[in-house]
């Protein structure tokens, strides 16, 4: 640092260009090697890993799903013992809700969203490092549980007392609660990472009312994730203590209550959807109005829509329970609350809809994604109307109705956005752009299997079958459409491997891309693809919903940051006028390391109690390094004329 | 909705009318979950339609500005989708209604989930009368019967399709539901809460008779079993009340009185065995008795490993037992 000027301690007109990028890359770099690989806080460099990860255990999961296609494809079939049958539909679901979906949403916004508010890196980013690292370590060990056959057999719902000690001995269970463990600290450090980004690190400009949509989806589904995750934070708690320790909560001879598991369960496992399908209503909003050339119609509807669905998210969780035996009248207000959510998911169909209607749509990959998600999700969420109606919902509960309204929902309502999103994201954070005709061949791969995959499994349900059977018998009119089913899965996985391979491809060798491919409204596209390590030279300053389309010769631009030391300009929460200068913090390996001990403490704690105990020791000194105080680090504050 | 046509007349024609299938509409519950089945798919089907046509004719329609009447279609969207929600919560209120009313008679069966079986009493005012059974089910036509629903180890669920919905079988608590069958004729149940390894292989039959042959069905299943008639039998008879067989198992007027596993009083007069695992023939039988852990791995029944001979005196015998 001692190489430049010390005047020149912030930018501004007389810092700017090559000398600005220079010295900022000094200030926001990190080590160079594997250290400094390990120890990063960009928030764009964990965003890519956090994304690479959640698809890789998405690969993970859908192979299993392919397992069960096959064993399912005839009746009596002997391809999968029913043990196994058990583990693989178990680890499907539990992969994909919590090691797939919850975390690539996450992902996503981890990388896009400090560039759609336009600031440097999100708030506590050593603590953003955290979260990946506890992620992966949690994935890492169902996986390696599974593959050594220890593999989790009750379910992604562990209902008690199933799941309990007398009727799943061994570690098989314990692994899968402790997974949990290991998701809700990564889950909730994220949340907390970008609630206080979105509310305090926004552009100058950027109020409330002009933040772009799926930042307001970010915003409710990270509030929804703190007001959630406690909850099967604590069911799984007190599971493993029932399965450590011999204590009784759910074990209904010692005056504990099985149903208690499933309330807490669904009072976290329903507002679970809608953190799945709310950041995907984001990305469709985001696309659509790209790819119509015009502002979503009715930005406080949609706005006000993610906050009705937000609230109601958590009023919902009995509809699981009808069959339970609960007060019938009790019944009708969950009813009534879950059919209630159509009003709001309807008024963001109308929305979108509206707003390919009133713009000038140009039919790019994204976009076409955004309407395969309408003509699917639509669907299912019209099977959710029928599934909230008690008299229905217990005929239909539990069979493979259910099993194709869920995936209409999240693969048709969250995966097809999904897509469409890291398509349209994806010459942002690789500076080339993934193949259109390639992407076409994925879409209509991947639409056509979903659906010939899913759609027969609304008969199949109607006509009598359970879900969570390893096999079923011939005779009850189930083969045929359950063989159209595993046949649309082997196109549903080719349209992925096509996908995938386009993404590796492009990668490689796509088009270049330029700073706005799409000529897009949002502040992500102002800086260049990929972004610098410190995201932009000057931040941006925004006095509209749409600033790079209202500011065609060239953004307005606050100075006066710091370039000698990392620092972010916090912004007022509604409205957000600069208010103070924070510093964030260096990168360190700290995280990495306070990771593996909590996560050695939690493995080892599936074994014997006393693990915690003696975790505390590394974990606490792990922490204290993390959090030592840091001011002694940040060069003095240069004198101001 | 090029897709969504054919499969829909399908369920609305009632193609489906298998042995365990919701449509089947053999009681008074299924009767009115056919109807408000009917009633949304109806509605839901036309609230897809209308979604598509907005979504086809904003795609092809020529572009204009027009902000203001999307704006009015805005509000008569969430009108319209709101009188409807009002409808249907109340259609599905009434339905929930009406299924509860049944008025409740006499009639009452209890019956106990297992890992995996369904154990399954026929209560009387006169203790002598009270019939137990297992994984089978007959029922009067035309009579409300109230099921009371335990659990002796992990939660299952009670549904028969044909019948009505579900209700769950939960440790610790007792939950009951009514079903009036009125439809004649043999349905099949699976449990649908998964409750371990052998959750696909816990079904029962269930046989909807006019109430004359219900009431001799339950005369002739208080009888004790069958007495060995034959030496085959005879050796088989010897085998079931003196060895394994026993222990676990109940045959009425014999010494095998075992209460944790199910019932065999009458077992050949059943339409499966295994929980409805395999058809009730001599060869399955055979093939049962001989390895239970082929078709059913996993289930409490241990392979005893039978001599030929022995194998084929245990089928005899238990196929007498009508």
């Amino acid at each position: 640092m001692t190489d430049f000027d010390p005047d020149l301690a912030r930018d501004g007109p007389d810092l700017t260009g090559k000398e600005l990028h220079d010295r900022l890359i000094v200030a926001w770099g990190r080590p160079r090697g594997l250290v400094g690989w390990l120890s990063t806080t960009d928030h764009k460099e964990i965003g890519k890993r956090y994304l690479v990860t959640a698809f890789a255990f998405m690969i993970l999961a859908g192979v299993l799903a392919l397992a069960m296609r096959a064993q399912l494809a005839r009746p009596e079939s002997g391809l999968i013992t029913p043990d196994r049958y058990n583990q693989i539909f178990t680890m499907h679901g539990t992969t994909m809700m919590f090691l797939f979906a919850v975390p690539v949403m996450e992902a996503v916004a981890i990388y896009v969203i400090p560039l759609m508010v336009g600031t440097r890196n999100l708030a506590f980013s050593r603590l953003n490092a955290f979260s990946y690292w506890m992620y992966l370590f949690g994935g890492l060990m169902l996986w390696i549980a599974f593959a050594l056959n220890v593999g989790p057999d009750a379910g992604w719902f562990s209902y008690t007392p199933l799941s309990g000690p007398q009727y799943s001995p061994g570690k098989r269970v314990d692994i899968w609660a402790q997974m949990i463990t290991f998701t809700e600290v990564a889950g909730l450090a994220a949340a907390v990472v970008m609630v206080a980004t979105i509310l305090k690190q926004r552009a100058p400009g950027m109020t409330l009312a002009r933040m772009p949509l799926f930042v307001w989806a970010m915003l409710i589904v990270s509030l929804m994730i703190i007001f959630a995750l406690p909850a099967v934070a604590l069911d799984s708690a007190m599971l493993l203590s029932d399965r450590l320790v011999g204590t009784h909560f759910f074990n209904p001879y010692e005056r504990g209550d099985a149903l208690l598991w499933q309330h807490l369960f669904w009072f976290f496992g329903h507002p679970e959807v809608y953190i799945i399908f709310l950041p995907a209503t984001g990305f469709v909003s985001e696309m659509t109005a790209t790819f119509c050339r015009r502002p979503v119609f009715g930005y406080p509807a949609v706005v006000l829509s993610l906050i009705a669905t937000g609230l109601l998210a958590f009023g919902l969780w009995v509809h699981h329970m009808f069959a339970t035996g609960l007060p019938r009248l009790g019944y009708a207000f969950y009813t009534a609350a879950s059919m209630t959510v159509a009003i709001p998911t309807g008024i963001q169909i109308f929305c979108w809809i509206a707003t390919i209607w009133l713009g000038r749509p140009r039919y790019r990959v994204p976009l076409l994604w955004v309407i395969g998600f309408v003509v699917s999700f639509v669907v299912g969420g019209l099977t959710g109307v029928m599934l909230a109606s008690v008299p229905l919902d217990l005929e239909l509960h539990d069979t493979y109705f259910v099993v194709a309204h869920f995936h209409y929902v999240l693969i048709g309502g969250a995966v097809f956005p999904l897509l469409g999103a890291v398509t349209y994201w994806f010459p942002k954070a690789t500076g080339r752009l993934m193949s259109e005709s390639w992407g076409k061949v994925s879409f209509a791969l991947v639409f056509g299997g979903f659906h010939l995959t899913f759609f027969p499994m609304h008969l199949t349900g109607m006509l009598g079958m359970p879900r969570r059977v390893y096999t079923y018998p011939a005779g009850m009119g189930w083969d045929t459409l359950n063989l159209i089913s595993s046949l649309g899965s082997a196109i549903l996985a080719l349209g992925f491997v096509v996908f995938l391979l386009n993404a590796f491809r492009s990668f490689r060798s796509g088009e270049p891309a330029g700073a706005d491919p799409w000529d897009a409204p949002g502040l992500e596209w102002a800086t260049s693809s990929p972004p610098a390590v410190y995201n932009f030279a000057h931040l941006p300053s925004v006095a509209s919903r749409t600033p790079l389309w209202d500011e065609r010769e060239g953004l307005p631009v606050m100075t006066g940051l710091r370039v000698d030391a990392r620092e972010h300009l916090l912004t007022s929460v509604i409205e957000a006028v600069p208010s103070i200068r924070e510093p964030s913090p260096k990168p360190t390996i700290w995280p990495l390391l306070s990771a593996i001990a909590i996560g050695i403490t939690f493995v080892g704690s599936v074994f014997t109690p006393w693990a915690l105990a003696i975790g505390l020791l590394p974990a606490g000194a792990a922490l204290t390094a993390w959090f030592w105080p840091k001011n002694a680090d940040i060069p003095p504050e240069p004198e101001i004329d | 909705m090029r897709k969504l046509a054919p499969p829909l007349m399908l369920l609305t024609l009632g193609g489906c009318a298998g042995r365990q299938a919701m449509l089947g509409a053999a009681g008074r519950d299924s009767a009115l979950f056919a109807w408000l089945w009917h009633v949304f798919l109806i509605v839901t089907v036309a609230f897809y339609c209308i979604v598509i046509a907005g979504l086809l004719w904003a795609v092809v329609r020529r572009r204009e500005g027009g902000e203001a009447a999307v704006r009015t279609g805005l509000l008569v969207w969430v009108a319209l989708i709101s009188l409807t929600l009002v409808g249907l919560t109340l259609a599905s209120w009434l339905a929930d209604r009406n299924m509860n009313r049944a008025p409740r008679t006499g009639l009452t069966i209890e019956i106990t989930a297992h890992q995996w079986w369904w154990d399954v009493r026929y209560i009387a005012s006169d203790p002598s009368m009270t019939l137990r059974t297992s994984n089978e089910l007959h029922l009067p036509a035309g009579t409300p019967v109230r099921i009371v629903l335990k659990s002796a180890d992990v939660i299952h669920s009670f549904w028969i399709p044909n019948l009505s919905g579900k209700q769950d079988l939960i440790p610790g608590r007792s939950n009951d539901i009514v079903v009036t069958p009125e439809k004649v004729g043999v349905y099949r149940s699976q449990c649908a809460e998964y409750c371990g390894v052998q959750h696909a292989h816990m079904a029962f039959d269930v046989t909807v008779q006019p109430r004359e042959a219900f009431e001799q069905w339950w005369k002739a299943g208080l009888l004790p079993a069958h007495a060995p008639a034959t030496s085959v039998e005879q050796a088989g008879y010897t085998y079931v009340t003196t060895r394994e067989c026993s222990t676990c198992h109940n045959v009425t007027g014999t010494p095998a009185s075992g209460q944790v596993a199910p019932d065999l009083t009458h077992f050949a007069s059943r339409l499966s065995i295994g929980a409805g695992t395999y058809p009730m023939d001599r060869g399955h039988l055979a093939a049962w008795l001989a390895d239970p852990q082929d078709a059913k791995p996993g289930n409490k029944m241990p392979v005893i490993g039978l001599e030929p001979a022995e194998l084929r005196a245990v089928s005899a015998y238990l196929e007498s037992l009508k």
